[in-house]
């Protein structure tokens, strides 16, 4: 029997406040500053959105939002999956499994620095310092590349690394998850003639279905937020420009709060249908038990 | 026993605070000096004499007048610096220094005024926002106080022209740098037989020279994070002033001519002949855009060289490599006229001290600041320049500081850096792109067509 009554708002009341006042009162101040100008003094009606979708530079840093989302997702999520899977079987798992996850403990601004030297250019002459260049060059014998300034290769770079910094977050949960299969299964389907790619496909990947979905929409809620990493490698130059980049240098450097105002309201709109997915996936987990 | 405890350190530490708290008296001692002098005759002579000496000084220490608080970006060796040159105002005033050192000083004066809490004094790093400040009226016009006289002699007119907005004085100008110098290696020039280019004809004749010789002349860097691209910057506006001259340069900065305008378009073209050959920088286009600004002059010392020569403003000697000697080991030039009828003028920087708070004692450290004192103090340790006429050019470290400083105070035209002048959506943002754009292959007049549109926004009250 359910009490109804005051007792339940009086033990979500305070959380509910402190939402109330850190997280709708500034979205609703950022909404209602993204209709003014840029020294939010006059009403400019939806100018600043009509900038926001239409402007060459927010429309390279969409299309640059849309290439992190599918080739991050994928690939933290696969690799994620795939490591979970193997390093189950191999007797130094805990190893493994800490040094995958390792870069998660590091500020995501430092793993940006240490890729920045990784892919740091010297001349053809010149010793190189990159690691990549190194080899590139010592193995390859080919003149080295600018990774970051290139613009064929520079939006992969700065994939690359945000998928080093978050494969160890996906694989920890979906390791826990593919712990959580019963192994009667496994067993039985191997019993039944099954071969390990069918195991793989037909048994453990539905099995770990609500948990991938979650683990992606966290990803992907993540990938649309992308800052740190682009602003400390390349702050967005050489058309490897990202949203929330956007927005920071419109508010803290050119001073245009309307049009940062704008961008945030975009990005909240973007994330909400994700954040709506995974709350749903969420309580579907929580009425399965 | 516990209350006997308490009570006791209490007492001790009223005596303590009693005791700390007792003025100092000065005192005159006697002091006998005894004097032992060996001469030829054996026979010791010991003289006793009396000597006054002082322990103390006599002068009374003045009572502490309260403190100015002072706001800038200043932080390191170079607080330390200017705190020495405030030193003797406090001790001959009483009046001290409460500095408050932030790199965005910008975000945090901004949100101090607006929050009516201003610092009596700010050390602008460039003299863009003091027009904003003036205009809202946050500023104290410092002609009503100082001795406009005496200030008219010390600065010349255009120090003057720009520390003002419509026509009321805010602020004197301080530490000077000087931008538009090409730094060489001279053992390396004398090695290979080269000469120092006096206009823009010989450099570029010199560059080629280099290349045909099957070396490399520039070194540039354009990498800075989040500012990458200001050097290429200065390259242009060094490059403007000289071919279209003070007067357009200043149009251009106010956005009264557009950025697709034929003298605007002429000087990033000068500056693509340098930037955008890939055999004349080191690491061609892609060292250009990848190499960090404070890395990049580095080649200049290696031996073969990895260049000759590299353009880049005062502060750039921090950032070469340990144990080289001024003068010697690196050297520069001025940056060599294009047009003659333009001449040689200065690109520089400049802090800017202004005024919020119209209090006595701000006003007696804003008198002090304009005087040759503190000046000459910084200058003696080197890494500043006064615009001040009355500062002797002795008074700086080594003949190289001399140099740049004389260039200052001699030169018919003094400008600002004009990406510091405008509005930072263009000045660090749009024409820092358009740069890097612009050298990584981008066609010059889309490159210009993109930063306009972003000028028109930007300059938009």
């Amino acid at each position: 029997m359910q009490k109804k009554g005051v007792l339940p708002w009086l033990y979500i009341g305070p959380t509910l406040l402190i939402l109330a006042f850190f997280l709708v009162y500034p979205t609703l101040g950022t909404l209602y500053l993204s209709f003014l100008d840029k020294h939010s003094k006059n009403f400019v009606g939806l100018r600043n959105y009509i900038w926001t979708l239409t402007s060459k530079d927010m429309l390279i840093a969409f299309r640059n939002n849309l290439l992190w989302l599918v080739l991050f997702t994928a690939f933290t999520v696969s690799l994620g999956l795939v490591l979970a899977v193997i390093l189950d079987r191999v007797h130094y798992e805990s190893v493994a499994k800490s040094i995958i996850f390792l870069p998660m403990a590091i500020s995501f601004v430092s793993a940006g620095v240490i890729w920045k030297f990784m892919y740091a250019y010297r001349p053809a002459n010149a010793p190189q310092i990159g690691l990549l260049n190194a080899i590139w060059t010592g193995l390859l014998n080919a003149k080295p590349i600018g990774w970051l300034v290139n613009r064929t290769t520079n939006n992969f770079a700065l994939i690359a690394a945000g998928v080093w910094i978050w494969t160890g977050f996906c694989m920890v949960i979906l390791s826990a998850a593919y712990k959580g299969i019963p192994r009667e299964l496994i067993e039985a389907a191997r019993v039944d003639g099954a071969n390990e790619w069918q195991v793989f496909w037909r048994i453990i990947l539905p099995l770990m279905k609500p948990t991938i979905a979650v683990v992606t929409t966290t990803m992907v809620i993540n990938v649309l937020k992308v800052f740190d990493i682009v602003y400390v490698m390349t702050n967005g130059n050489y058309d490897t420009e990202v949203i929330a980049n956007r927005m920071y240098k419109e508010m803290f450097h050119f001073h245009n709060f309307g049009r940062a105002s704008s961008i945030a309201v975009i990005l909240l709109l973007a994330i909400i249908p994700v954040m709506l997915v995974n709350i749903r996936r969420f309580q579907e987990q929580e009425a399965m038990r | 026993m516990k209350r006997l405890i308490s009570v006791l350190t209490i007492a001790l530490a009223i005596g303590l605070v009693v005791t700390a708290c007792a003025p100092a008296t000065p005192k005159v001692v006697k002091e006998t000096v005894v004097v032992t002098k060996v001469v030829e005759k054996p026979v010791e002579v010991t003289k006793i004499v009396e000597k006054p000496v002082e322990v103390t000084k006599v002068v009374e220490k003045p009572v502490s007048r309260g403190a100015v608080t002072v706001l800038g970006v200043w932080g390191g060796d170079e607080l330390a610096n200017f705190q020495e040159a405030v030193y003797p105002f406090t001790e001959e005033t009483g009046i001290g220094m409460a500095f408050e050192g932030t790199r965005d000083l910008a975000a945090v004066l901004t949100t101090r005024v607006e929050a009516g809490n201003p610092p009596d004094l700010a050390i602008l790093p460039n003299p863009g926002q003091m027009h904003e400040l003036a205009e809202k009226g946050a500023l104290v016009d410092i002609s009503t106080f100082m001795d406009m006289d005496q200030l008219k002699k010390d600065y010349s007119q255009s120090w003057l022209d720009l520390a003002s907005y419509k026509g009321k004085l805010y602020g004197i100008f301080y530490k000077v740098a000087n931008k538009s110098l090409v730094w060489y290696n001279p053992k390396a020039f004398k090695a290979a037989g080269y000469e120092v280019p006096t206009t823009w004809d010989e450099l570029i004749a010199l560059t080629e020279k280099i290349v045909a010789d099957g070396k490399v002349p520039w070194c540039i860097g354009l990498e800075s994070g989040a500012a990458s691209g200001w050097p290429a910057t200065d390259w242009i506006e060094d490059i403007m002033l000289r071919t279209a001259g003070p007067e357009v340069y200043d149009k251009w900065v106010n956005h009264e001519i557009p950025w697709t305008d034929p003298a605007v378009k002429h000087a990033w073209e000068l500056f693509g002949k340098i930037a955008r050959c890939e055999e004349c920088v080191y690491g061609g286009t892609t060292g250009v855009l990848s190499t960090n600004f404070g890395d990049s002059p580095a080649p200049m010392f290696d031996s073969p060289p990895g260049c000759y020569m590299h353009r880049q403003a005062s502060f750039i000697t921090g950032f070469f490599p340990e144990g080289l000697k001024a003068g010697e080991d690196y050297d520069f030039f001025p940056f060599p006229p294009i047009d003659p009828k333009y001449g040689t003028p200065v690109l520089g920087g400049a802090d800017l001290i202004v005024m919020f708070n119209d209090t006595p004692q701000a006003r007696e450290l804003m008198k002090y600041l304009a005087s040759p004192k503190p000046q000459e103090i910084w200058a003696a340790k080197g890494g500043f320049i006064s615009p001040n006429k009355r500062v002797s050019l002795d008074v700086y470290p080594d003949d190289l500081t001399r140099k740049m400083a004389k260039m200052v105070v001699e030169a018919e035209v003094f400008r600002f850096d004009a990406s510091d002048l405008m509005p930072a959506a263009v000045g660090a943002g749009s024409f820092w792109k358009g740069t890097l754009d612009y050298v990584g292959g981008k066609d010059l007049d889309a490159v210009l067509k993109d930063i306009e549109a972003s000028a028109v926004e930007a300059y938009k009250k």
